[in-house]
């Protein structure tokens, strides 16, 4: 009989060490980025020194043992490698006072650093500042917060990697030279800033998608990571109905992935799904978080998103769809600020609740140059079009349909749709 | 700006453009994307390649002409054609690129024209 022996050659405690860096790195990078950055106000500089410390980390563990406190320990290793920087550039004079005060935290870091504060928040804000471009506030996200590499966000919003890494860069270096502060903005400005932070988390969401509810459930995105984020920013703002309401937007949509395609890989539109393959706990816990944000009483875009996949939601227990409560749901929801998306939603509801004439009339009053490169829309108004019996009009909006959608099991559905 | 985009097909692509049960997807899928291209008004100009075999390559060298059939490049992806279209930066480019019916099977590359 074989007996397996203990290898002495540390071979498992080097894997467990990786395994301890790893897990250190994932749990905690967010927090010792925004530490950092919020102490030295540079993202870059923070997110190198952090780098480093992973790697002296993976280095160092396996021949000295697993420190009682991984965070504590990167902490004070990444925290050595912005001071040497810095000493190394010649640090100018205003720099100075800034160097003392970290050199003084360091000192006494090894007792203390064990708790430091969740500075999250901040980065979260910085990186959804009205002075950063619109564009880069996703990406920036995701990086300092979760480590995400600039590739992996590049392929997700369908940027080429050299680009995506050097707006990165960009951003990082204005954030340092405009100095822009690390801070939690006023209560006058709090409002704007949250729902900036939210659209990006939202954009995370959707990256990849031509259209929340449709698309392919093997192209996850960044889905997983979104709900990451809008639970973290749930947890640091607790009672803000709008962040509520994006949390539970994100997660009706997430219950359904599975019941969007059929077994042989089949598109299946939102009314057709079959509701067993949609994920009860998933659409608990969002009707949980719904409620607990209409409980502040401060309705907004996301809170009304989220009512509107609720109200699909129900199918699943009642076996049909209030198309009109989804339509007055969309009026609400344009009257925060129209959207090519929302009024395409709208039409749809529109043409469920009444007819596909009240439904088509509303999509036709969107404005065209809105709805040129515009999926969703076309394939709604081909099958408008092909209800009301407008044979020739229909083939053409399928057309458009498929030669805009970039999902070929889309493009299958509505090709066979189109023939029929 | 303008760019190029350069269709890479397989040989499962290049066989549905004649196979009887895939060939309706295969054009259905190209002429709605060449419609949508249109349509939205940034199309220039494009081709459908031949397939492979069907190319004769030539070089010079020394001053001697050497001519062979079939491609420069013996690759699983070969080029089955292209779209030259005019959009405002590589972002958009991408986004139209992304739509093309072999970007799901094969691959698409997109570059930017030299301006001559």
């Amino acid at each position: 009989m074989y007996v397996p022996t203990c290898r002495c050659d540390g071979r498992e405690d080097t894997i467990d060490a990786h395994r301890a860096a790893e897990l250190a790195a994932r749990t905690a990078y967010g927090r010792l980025v925004a530490y950092l950055a919020a102490s030295w106000r540079d993202v870059a500089a923070a997110e190198d020194a952090l780098g480093d410390a992973l790697v002296s980390a993976l280095e160092a563990w396996p021949r000295a043992g697993i420190p009682n406190n991984p965070d504590a320990w990167l902490l004070a290793a990444a925290r050595r490698r912005l001071i040497d920087a810095a000493r190394h550039a010649k640090v100018e004079a205003s720099a100075a006072p800034a160097l003392e005060i970290l050199v003084g935290r360091t000192r006494d870091e090894g007792v203390t650093a064990a708790v430091f504060p969740d500075e999250r928040l901040k980065l979260l804000f910085v990186c959804a500042h009205p002075a950063i471009d619109e564009a880069a506030r996703t990406p920036l996200m995701l990086q300092t917060v979760l480590g995400l590499d600039a590739a992996r966000i590049a392929s997700a919003f369908l940027v080429a990697p050299a680009t995506m890494s050097q707006r990165l860069v960009r951003v990082k270096a204005k954030i340092r030279d405009a100095g822009i502060r690390f801070e939690v903005p006023d209560p006058r400005e709090l409002p704007s800033r949250v729902e900036a932070v939210l659209e990006a988390i939202y954009a995370a969401f959707g990256s990849g998608w031509d259209d929340v509810a449709g698309a392919d459930p093997r192209r996850r995105g960044l889905a997983d990571e979104a709900i990451w984020l809008g639970r973290l920013v749930t947890r640091l703002l607790p009672g803000e109905a709008e962040a509520l309401g994006l949390l539970a937007l994100m997660l009706h949509c997430q219950a359904r992935r599975p019941a969007r395609r059929g077994a042989d890989g089949r598109y299946v539109p939102l009314d057709r799904q079959d509701v067993r393959h949609w994920s009860r706990a998933m659409i608990d816990e969002a009707e949980q978080v719904l409620a607990a944000a209409s409980a502040a009483g401060r309705p907004g875009r996301f809170q009304l998103e989220a009512a509107i996949q609720s109200a699909h939601a129900r199918r699943a227990t009642t076996g049909q769809t209030d198309w009109e409560a989804i339509a007055l749901l969309y009026e609400g929801l344009l009257l925060c600020g129209a959207t090519t998306g929302a009024r395409v939603g709208q039409a749809a509801a529109l043409a469920r609740a009444r007819d596909a004439a009240a439904g088509l009339a509303a999509l036709e009053s969107i404005p065209q140059d809105s709805v040129v490169a515009y999926q969703p829309y076309w394939a709604l108004k081909a099958h408008l079009l092909k209800r009301l019996g407008r044979a020739d009009e229909a083939r053409e909006a399928y057309a458009r349909a498929i030669g805009l959608a970039e999902d070929e099991a889309v493009r299958e559905f509505l090709a066979a749709e189109s023939s029929v | 700006m303008k760019y190029t985009i350069l269709v890479y097909e397989n040989t499962a692509d290049f066989g549905a453009r004649t196979d009887a049960t895939r060939k309706d997807a295969y054009w259905g899928a190209y002429r709605a994307y060449t419609k949508a291209l249109t349509d939205a008004g940034v199309m220039v100009g494009g081709a459908g390649l031949q397939p492979p075999p069907l190319a004769t390559t030539v070089r010079l060298r020394d001053g001697k002409r050497q001519v062979q059939d079939g491609p420069f490049a013996d690759t699983k992806e070969q080029l089955g054609g292209y779209y030259v279209i005019e959009v405002p930066g590589l972002d958009q480019a991408l986004d139209w690129a992304a739509r093309c019916p072999s970007a799901s099977s094969g691959s698409v590359d997109v570059r930017p024209n030299l301006s001559m």
